[in-house]
């Protein structure tokens, strides 16, 4: 169980990167579903070798793959309103919101 | 903690995974970040049949690579103009936010392995998996289930309403 618990860890340490480190709005997006992912794989993993005699863990992780898909799908339209709007899906540009 | 040796397959799947994760997050071309994203959802759905969690797999290949890796390779076409993958795509922040990435993906194994208490598990899993989740989604899980339709007919009328050109 510890490798599947290291690996999850890892791959969300990445995604983490990606989403801190990322100028394009796209690529903020693709790390967010690396975080997901990882979260999932430690579910499973859970599921398997702790929590074995339900599969509530598998449950949550299929729900976790459904919100992420539509989070996907929102974020998606945003990025082409914001392409719209600026000519460009860099980071930097879209800062209207700063205070 | 009981310290069962995974087989062979799960040494393939993990590298596969962190390699194509690491290209996600690091190549310069958008669009081969996505391709890299194909690859590595795929090798996580490989990951969910050694935890036999079949149902989930079967569903992680349908929505992620099948759906979203989609979705993400038609916004790519939309947005940037392939022309200019010699963008810097990373912000002034690389340098720190490594060193904290790096210090969460070693500190968190460490903190696992040195973590003594393991709860013993309890039984076996179900058999039957895809019919024990079908009997959950009906049964337990009836208003979650109900729930996220809402909310996926709400984020297909969000989406809609958000990317629609506007007429004035």
């Amino acid at each position: 169980m510890f490798y599947y618990l290291a690996l999850a860890a890892v791959l969300f340490a990445i995604g983490l990167f990606g989403v801190l480190t990322r100028r394009n709005v796209i690529g903020i997006l693709m790390s967010l579903e690396l975080m997901f992912n990882a979260a999932n794989i430690n579910f499973v993993a859970f599921n398997k070798y702790v929590a074995t005699e339900a599969l509530v863990g598998q449950m949550f992780a299929i729900f976790i793959v459904v919100v992420a898909a539509a989070e996907a799908v929102v974020g998606l339209a945003i990025v082409l309103l914001i392409y719209r709007n600026w000519r460009g899906i860099g980071m930097d540009n879209v800062n209207v919101m700063k205070w | 903690m009981p310290a069962t040796e995974p087989g062979v397959v799960f040494w393939i799947l993990a590298v596969v995974i962190l390699v194509s994760g690491f290209l996600v997050v690091t190549l310069r071309n958008i669009f081969h970040c996505a391709l890299c994203l194909i690859l590595c959802l795929f090798a996580v759905a490989g990951i969910y049949v050694l935890l036999n969690a079949e149902f989930l797999a079967a569903a992680q290949v349908l929505i992620y690579v099948g759906a979203v890796a989609i979705l993400i390779v038609f916004t790519v076409m939309l947005t940037t103009d392939l022309a200019s993958r010699s963008l810097v795509q990373h912000n002034e922040n690389a340098t720190i936010a490594f060193v904290v990435c790096a210090l969460f993906a070693i500190g968190v194994p460490w903190l696992i392995t040195t973590t003594g208490v393991w709860i013993p598990p309890k039984g076996e899993l179900p058999a039957d998996n895809v019919g024990t989740i079908g009997k959950y989604l009906m049964t337990d899980f009836m208003l979650p289930f109900e729930v996220v339709s809402v909310l996926l007919l709400a984020a297909l009328i969000g989406a809609i309403v958000l990317a629609r050109k506007e007429h004035s």
